[in-house]
C-alpha cells in the first residue's frame, strides 16, 4: 500500500483501500480530518502513524468545523495546492455532525468532505444510524430498522455546493475520477462513498468488493455526480436507468446477515424504494 | 524600557476586548452570538469588514463549531480568538476539553453569565468555573482596563514555548461588557513587539504528524502529566509577562493575585472578578472605622495560586471568600479552593454565596457580613438572598 503502511482495520475492510485511492489523487499536500469512527482506530495510536499525510483527529461532531479552520488558516498563510479532507463515517456525517456539516456546506468552505458510509455506528459495535437502510439488523434495531435511509448526498446538494458525488469502492476509477474533479474545484465538495463492512453487515470478508458492486448493479446505490447543480449518472449506473438492466435488490441483500430476517413484504418495500429513487433520478436528468 | 502611552479611549468592556484582539492580529476568528458577548462579535465583524483586521472570520453555525474551527486553525499555525458566554460555553465544552488536551494556543474571552435553567442573562461565575478541569489557564478581570490588558497578555502567555496552553479571559457579563470606562491602550507598534507573530505549526506536509490520535493508558497519563507541568510552569510565565507589561504600560497590578491592605490585616476578604471593586470600597470604609481588614484578589483561577494564597492566609484571624458560583452538594467554588489550600493552617475560612444570576450586592452588605465574621457571628456558609 502506498499511503497506509500497516493499520488496524478488520480483515476485508475497504477503508484502507479507499483512503489509499483518495490520497493517490490528492497527494502529499493533504490534511485529513478524522472524527471518532473506525478510521480513528485504523489510524493507530500515538506511537505510530499509518498515514503519510498530516492527520488531525477530531471530536465526533466537529470535523467540518475543524477542517474549516485548517482551510482558513492555510489560506491566510498563502499556502497553495493543498487539500483539506474530512474523512468521516455515516454517523459522524448524517447524525451528530450534521449541523456542522450543513454549516460548512452553507458557508461553502474550501474543503473536500468524504463520508464513507458503512450504514451504522461500527466503531461502537454496530448500532443504527440515520443512514442505516430499511430492514437492516443492528444491535439497536434487533428486528430490523423501520425507517429508510437519510438521503444525505441530496440533502448536501440542496445546499447549492459546487460538487456532490456518490461512489463505491468496487468502481475505484469512477471514485478516483470524482476525487480528481473535486480536487480541481474550490469550495465545498462532497463525496458519499458506500463502504461495506464485513462484521457489521454480516458477510464473509472475502466478499467486500462483490457486495459493493452488487449495491451499484441492483441500483440501491446509484453512482452520480452533481456539478454546479447539474445531475449526471456515471459509470455503469448510466445504463441502469432502464429498470430491466437492474438486478433485483434480493441479489444484493441475500449475502448479508443483517438482512437475513427480512420478510417478503420487507423485500418488496426495499425494491419499491429503489424503483422510486430511480423515478426521481429520471426527473433530475431531464432538468 | 520606556513607557509609551497609547490612546486613551472610552470603551465598553466588549469593545475594549475587541480592540485588544484587533491589535493582537489573529489570523483566524470564529465567534457565535450570545448575550452579553454579542457586541464584541459585532465589533470584530466590523473590523474585519473594514479591513482594519486582516483575519479570516469563520461565521460558524454554533459554539461547538466556533471552538472546533479555531482549534483547526491553531494547530495549523494561526493565532486565533473566540468569545462566548453561559450556554455557549457549555455547548462548547466538548471542544474546550479537546483543545486543552491538545494544548492548542487559543485565546477565548468569556463574558461570564449565569447558566439556565431558569433562564438568566445576568452575571455570575458558574459558566467560567465549570471549565476548571479542562487544561485551560483561566483569569478574571476586575474592570474594563483589566479586560483590555489581560487579553493582550493572554496571547503572550498562551503562545509562550514553556506554556503552550489555551487561555480564557473572564470578565463579568454586563457589569464589564456593557459598562463604559476609561481605557489606556497601547500603541499598535508596542503591541506588535509585545506579541510578535506566532511560531508554531503542527501541520507540516514534509513531516506529517497525527494530532490527537488514540493514546494507550501509559501514553495518556504521560500527556496529562506534561500538561500538569506546563500549568505549573505557567505561573512564572504569567508573572514574567506581567512584569514585561508593567514595563511597557506602567500598570503593575498584574500577577497571579493582588493583595490590597493586606500587610497588617487580621481578616481577609477573598474574591475574583468585577465585584472586587465593591469589596475594595467596603474595605476602605472599614479601614476608616479602624477595622483591620484586607482584600485578596484572585486574578488567575487556573493554575490556582496555591502557594500565594496559602502564604497570605497564614496567621490571619479569619478569611471570608465571596463566591458567585456554587458546586451543589459541596460549597462555593472559590471557597472550596481556598479551604483546600488552607489545610493545616489555623485560619478559619468562611464562605458567602451571593450575586448569583446578577443579584446585586452592595458594599453595605459586604461590610455587614464582614462585621459578622469579626464578631464571631458568621456560620461556615451563608447565602445572601
Ligand atoms: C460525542 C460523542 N458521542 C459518542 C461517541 C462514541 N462514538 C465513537 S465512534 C462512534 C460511531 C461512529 O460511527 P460512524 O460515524 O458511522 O463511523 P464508523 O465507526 O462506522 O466508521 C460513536 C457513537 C463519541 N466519540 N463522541
Ligand atoms: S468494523 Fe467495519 S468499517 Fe470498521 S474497521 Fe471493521 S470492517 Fe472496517
Amino acid at each position: 500500500m502506498k499511503f497506509l503502511r500497516g493499520n488496524a482495520a478488520c480483515p476485508g475492510c475497504p477503508i484502507p483501500k479507499e483512503l489509499d485511492a483518495l490520497l493517490e489523487v490528492t497527494g502529499k499536500k493533504t490534511v485529513l480530518v478524522v472524527p471518532a469512527s473506525c478510521t480513528t482506530v485504523i489510524m493507530g495510536d500515538t506511537t505510530g502513524m499509518p498515514s503519510t499525510v498530516p492527520v488531525v483527529h477530531s471530536a465526533f461532531a466537529a470535523s467540518p468545523a475543524i477542517a474549516s479552520g485548517i482551510s482558513a488558516s492555510l489560506r491566510s498563510k498563502g499556502e497553495k495546492d493543498y487539500s483539506v479532507v474530512v474523512w468521516a463515517g455515516d454517523g459522524g456525517t448524517g447524525d451528530i455532525g450534521f449541523a456542522s456539516l450543513s454549516g460548512a456546506a452553507e458557508r461553502n468552505e474550501d474543503i473536500i468532505y468524504v463520508c464513507y458510509d458503512n450504514e451504522a455506528y461500527m466503531n461502537t459495535g454496530i448500532q443504527r444510524s440515520g443512514l442505516t437502510p430499511y430492514g437492516a439488523w443492528t444491535t439497536t434495531t434487533p428486528s430490523g430498522k423501520r425507517e429508510f435511509k437519510k438521503p444525505l448526498p441530496m440533502i448536501v446538494a440542496e445546499h447549492n455546493v459546487p460538487y456532490v458525488a456518490t461512489a463505491s469502492v468496487a468502481y475505484i476509477f469512477d471514485y478516483q475520477n470524482k476525487v480528481k474533479k473535486a480536487k480541481e474545484i474550490k469550495g465545498f465538495r462532497y463525496i458519499h462513498l458506500l463502504s461495506p463492512c464485513p462484521p457489521g453487515w454480516r458477510y464473509d470478508s472475502s466478499l467486500t468488493i462483490e457486495i459493493a458492486k452488487l449495491a451499484v448493479e441492483t441500483g440501491i446505490w446509484p453512482l452520480y455526480e452533481i456539478e454546479n447543480g447539474e445531475f449526471r449518472l456515471t459509470s455503469i449506473s448510466k445504463v441502469l436507468i432502464d429498470k430491466d438492466k437492474r438486478k433485483p435488490v434480493e441479489s444484493y441483500i441475500k449475502y448479508q446477515g443483517r438482512f437475513a430476517k427480512l420478510s417478503a413484504e420487507d423485500i418488496k418495500k426495499l425494491q419499491d424504494y429503489v424503483d422510486e429513487m430511480w423515478e426521481q433520478i429520471k426527473g433530475l436528468i431531464k432538468k | 524600557m520606556q513607557v509609551v502611552r497609547g490612546k486613551v479611549l472610552a470603551l465598553v468592556g466588549n469593545h475594549a476586548v475587541a480592540y485588544a484582539v484587533k491589535q493582537a492580529k489573529p489570523q483566524v476568528l470564529a465567534v457565535y452570538p450570545i448575550t452579553p458577548q454579542t457586541t464584541m462579535l459585532e465589533k470584530l465583524s466590523e473590523y474585519v469588514d473594514k479591513g482594519e483586521l486582516k483575519a479570516e472570520m469563520i461565521k460558524v453555525e454554533s459554539e461547538h463549531s466556533a471552538m472546533a474551527s479555531i482549534y483547526g486553525a491553531a494547530v495549523s499555525g494561526s493565532r486565533v480568538f473566540t468569545a462566548t458566554s453561559s450556554q455557549g460555553l457549555l455547548y462548547m465544552t466538548e471542544m474546550i476539553y479537546w483543545v486543552g488536551g491538545q494544548r492548542a494556543p487559543i485565546v477565548a474571552a468569556i463574558a461570564t453569565r449565569a447558566i439556565a435553567s431558569p433562564w438568566s442573562i445576568w452575571d455570575d461565575h458558574q459558566d467560567f468555573v465549570s471549565k476548571r478541569d479542562a487544561i485551560w489557564i483561566q483569569m478574571m478581570a476586575e474592570n474594563v482596563q483589566d479586560a483590555y490588558d489581560m487579553t493582550l497578555q493572554a496571547f503572550k502567555i498562551s503562545e509562550d514555548k514553556r506554556v503552550v496552553l489555551p487561555v480564557m479571559m473572564g470578565f463579568d457579563g454586563f457589569i464589564l461588557t456593557h459598562t463604559m470606562e476609561r481605557v489606556e491602550t497601547l500603541p499598535d507598534n508596542v503591541v506588535d513587539s509585545f506579541i510578535p507573530p506566532r511560531q508554531f505549526n503542527l501541520i507540516d506536509f514534509d513531516n506529517p504528524l497525527g494530532v490527537g490520535p488514540i493514546a494507550t493508558p501509559d501514553k495518556y497519563i504521560e500527556f496529562r502529566y506534561k500538561a500538569m507541568q506546563a500549568m505549573e510552569r505557567s505561573k512564572n510565565v504569567i508573572k514574567e509577562v506581567a512584569k514585561e507589561y508593567e514595563d511597557i504600560s506602567g500598570r503593575n497590578q498584574y500577577g497571579l493575585t493582588e493583595c490590597y491592605m493586606c500587610d497588617d490585616a487580621e481578616f481577609l476578604l477573598i474574591a475574583m472578578g468585577a465585584w472586587v471593586g465593591d469589596i475594595r470600597v467596603a474595605v476602605n470604609r472599614m479601614r476608616n472605622e479602624g477595622k483591620k481588614v484586607g482584600l485578596l484578589k484572585i486574578r488567575v483561577f487556573r493554575p490556582f495560586p496555591k502557594e500565594e494564597v496559602n502564604d497570605i492566609l497564614k496567621g490571619r484571624k479569619g478569611a471570608l471568600v465571596f463566591d458567585r458560583a456554587y458546586s451543589f452538594g459541596s460549597g462555593g467554588v472559590l471557597g472550596i479552593e481556598t479551604r483546600a489550600n488552607a489545610y493545616g493552617l489555623d485560619t478559619p475560612i468562611y464562605n458567602v454565596i451571593a450575586g448569583l444570576g446578577g443579584k446585586d450586592v452592595r458594599p453595605m452588605e459586604i461590610q455587614k457580613i464582614t462585621e459578622d465574621m469579626i464578631e464571631g457571628k458568621l456560620e461556615n456558609e451563608r447565602w445572601l438572598l
